[in-house]
């Protein structure tokens, strides 16, 4: 019987192709780990910046309801950094490293967290809008190819969805209320819509890294497709609302069974890559900060650990 | 959306009797105290020293916002002004507050937050296991599901002001600090107020006297064991069961009343 | 930077009594007891488990893949292990 000789490099293909999962001790491409890494630590970065913007507004939440509510939805992305976080470990990216990376500013994380929450609208515009968003990127991740990122996004798409029926909820609460709610509401709409659009990354046409990452399966829609999906998804959940969209280009397109819709401003999507958003400064300094302040913490836990098996050796 | 159940369900839906209706004060005051410090601990959402104590703070606060929110609904029940919970949480200026002086304090460091939550766990961990077994049907549903939460609190709290006091030279300086700094709120907790001496004599509020004892009892062991020294001799604050508070809380309100200050009368 | 990170531990919950403890995932802690404390805050917010193991992440230890041939392979051509394998008459009840 002939053999055929595959490389090892097509046999873990092979094995993505039948969709068969891909575990932390497995061979795969160093490119496949590489990549893997930024993009579960971006992604892990992306929940603890994130949770900054809302943050913000635990401390002012109209009801204690509300309160309650921010609260327990800025917790759960503290926990997605973390299921995130652990993913990437298997791969054998310590955290340290990742924070690291992330303070430097040579990791990136989703630039939607360098805008500004000015309004209690925004808590709304956050979780419907940008959760809304995320959600669209997140589900078709359960299936991505390695199997420590997929079970993550398992546990992350599960809690996602309350935090953007949360958002929704805040909305139509604003949009059925006063006159000035309404206004609240349209406004933080004005704001949020582009830079939502931008979350998913720039154009096919600019994306040289899709077609691989399609092909590893750790990645299984192109950013445009991903767009058009989320203007279909949201424009009729606006109108439900009583509220516009900001862009007047928007069309329903009988023939594609789709909203046209207008053009990006990619300049300012590179510029808050860039470090120039309102608040990519402040974002990152507030982790940085964190991070400081909490070192003698981690250090004295660390320290009273191993003064306690000292202590129990001598005991035993 | 979740159905709200923050509220126990009720023994009677029968209005309030007399002697239940000079419980408001008190339980006015424990709403205002566990929403202060669930505020406070909320501060520190997304800031951290690493992110499983954030999501640990996250779930004590998220505790304490629960059990503010169950003594408010029910305080506005006793009240019977057709005022809600949203109305008294923020619709009342500092001098109407009536939490104890200790949790509006700032959080400082992790070890400040370390120090006021461990000394209020203390207290409030006992002060339920006490109102669990009291005369008022609600407050005792109410204290029920909260002193397990506490259990939690105390256990969290405790472990790591033996960490920080026996950890190292920076964090035993810190931890220092901080109960050097708090001490003095801690004997309001305990003193009773007017409102407080006239339900304990009808048996509504527990003896603060054999609260202090547990709680002196159980700080003793946990400094103990974090190599601290109880302080000695210090003077002690109070006046914030009678709205005479710290200049903090003046500012935390204004934070947290903004949007119902600022547009009066809305649904949100 | 030259500070060390907190261990990583893995965590094992049991959803409910009488199933077993499932590997749910990992996090950091300075010590076994704040290990389970987290897992408890991390992990069961919604009410997940009922009890937690923990096993600090280097004491785990895992067989390699590429044994996987060697090590289960052989067990694919031991069908009579399976009570499929056996016929049994139609008239013989409760076997």
């Amino acid at each position: 019987m002939e053999t055929l000789e595959l490389t090892q490099e097509e046999q873990f293909q092979a094995r993505i192709d039948a969709d068969v999962r891909i575990e932390p001790k497995d061979w795969m491409p160093d490119a496949y780990r590489k990549t893997l890494i930024r993009q579960i630590s971006q992604h892990a970065h992306s929940e603890l910046v994130g949770m900054l913007p809302e943050g913000n507004w635990i401390t002012r939440a109209p009801s204690l309801k509300r309160k309650s509510i921010l609260l327990a939805k800025v917790q759960d992305e503290a926990g997605h950094g973390l299921y995130l976080y652990s993913a990437a470990e298997t791969l054998g990216a310590s955290r340290d490293q990742m924070l690291a990376d992330l303070h430097s500013g040579k990791a990136k994380y989703s630039s939607i967290f360098n805008y500004p929450t000015l309004s209690w609208a925004d808590m709304g515009c956050v979780g419907w809008l940008v959760d809304g968003a995320a959600i669209l990127n997140q589900v078709p991740l359960c299936r991505t190819s390695y199997g420590p990122y997929a079970r993550a996004m398992v546990r992350v798409c599960k809690e996602e969805s309350f935090h953007q029926r949360q958002g929704f909820e805040i909305m139509q609460t604003l949009c059925e209320g006063s006159p000035e709610q309404k206004a609240m509401a349209q406004e933080g709409l004005n704001r949020w819509w582009w830079p939502t659009l931008m979350m998913f990354g720039p154009a096919d046409a600019d994306s040289p890294n899709t077609a691989q990452s399609m092909n590893w399966r750790i990645k299984r829609f192109t950013n445009d497709e991903l767009r058009q999906k989320f203007v279909d998804m949201m424009v009729p959940q606006a109108e439900f609302l009583g509220l516009t969209v900001p862009d007047p280009n928007l069309k329903w397109n009988e023939a594609k069974q789709g909203y046209d819709f207008g053009d990006v401003d990619w300049e300012e999507f590179w510029n808050v890559v860039k470090g120039n958003g309102m608040c990519n400064k402040e974002r990152l300094q507030a982790r940085v900060q964190a991070h400081e302040e909490g070192a003698w913490v981690r250090e004295a836990a660390l320290a009273h650990a191993e003064k306690r098996k000292q202590r129990e050796a001598v005991a035993a | 959306m979740m159905t709200d159940s923050t509220m126990p369900a009720q023994a009677t839906a029968a209005a309030p009797s007399e002697a239940q209706a000079q419980l408001f004060p008190f339980v006015l005051q424990l709403a205002d105290t566990s929403l202060i410090l669930a505020h406070r601990l909320s501060e520190w959402c997304g800031h951290g020293p690493i992110l499983e104590q954030d999501l640990a703070m996250a779930n004590i606060a998220l505790d304490f916002l629960g059990e503010a929110r169950s003594y408010y609904q029910y305080a506005a029940e006793l009240e019977g002004k057709g005022r809600s919970e949203d109305d008294l949480a923020y619709l009342r200026s500092a001098v109407e507050y009536r939490n104890p002086l200790l949790v509006e304090q700032p959080n400082g460091d992790f070890a400040g937050t370390i120090v006021r939550q461990f000394i209020y766990d203390c207290f409030h961990y006992h002060l339920l296991l006490q109102l669990k077994s009291g005369p008022d049907a609600q407050l005792a549903a109410i204290a029920e599901k909260s002193v397990k939460e506490a259990a939690y609190h105390i256990k969290w709290s405790a472990e790591w002001v033996i960490r920080l006091g026996d950890g190292t030279e920076e964090s035993r300086r810190r931890v220092e600090k901080a109960i050097e700094n708090l001490w003095r709120y801690t004997g309001e907790l305990t003193t009773p107020s007017a409102t407080e001496q006239a339900l304990q004599a009808a048996g509504f509020v527990p003896d603060y006297a054999a609260i202090r004892e547990q709680m002196d009892a159980h700080i003793a062991r946990v400094f103990e064991e974090a190599t601290l020294a109880v302080p000695v001799g210090v003077f002690m604050q109070k006046g914030g069961k009678d709205g005479r508070h710290t200049e903090h809380l003046g500012y935390l309100l204004a934070e947290l009343q903004y949007m119902q200050r600022t547009y009066p009368g809305l649904q949100w | 930077m030259t500070q060390k990170e907190w261990p990583l531990w893995e965590v094992f919950i049991r959803s409910k009594q009488g199933l077993d403890h499932k590997h749910v995932g990992s996090l950091h802690a300075a010590d076994a007891e704040m290990a389970i404390q987290n897992a408890r805050d991390v992990y069961t917010r919604r009410l997940e488990g009922v009890s937690i193991w923990v096993v600090e992440s280097t004491n785990v230890h895992a067989s390699n893949p590429d044994d996987a041939a060697a090590f289960y392979e052989p067990a694919n051509d031991k069908i009579y292990r399976h009570p499929t394998f056996y016929q049994v008459p139609d008239s013989i009840k409760h076997m």
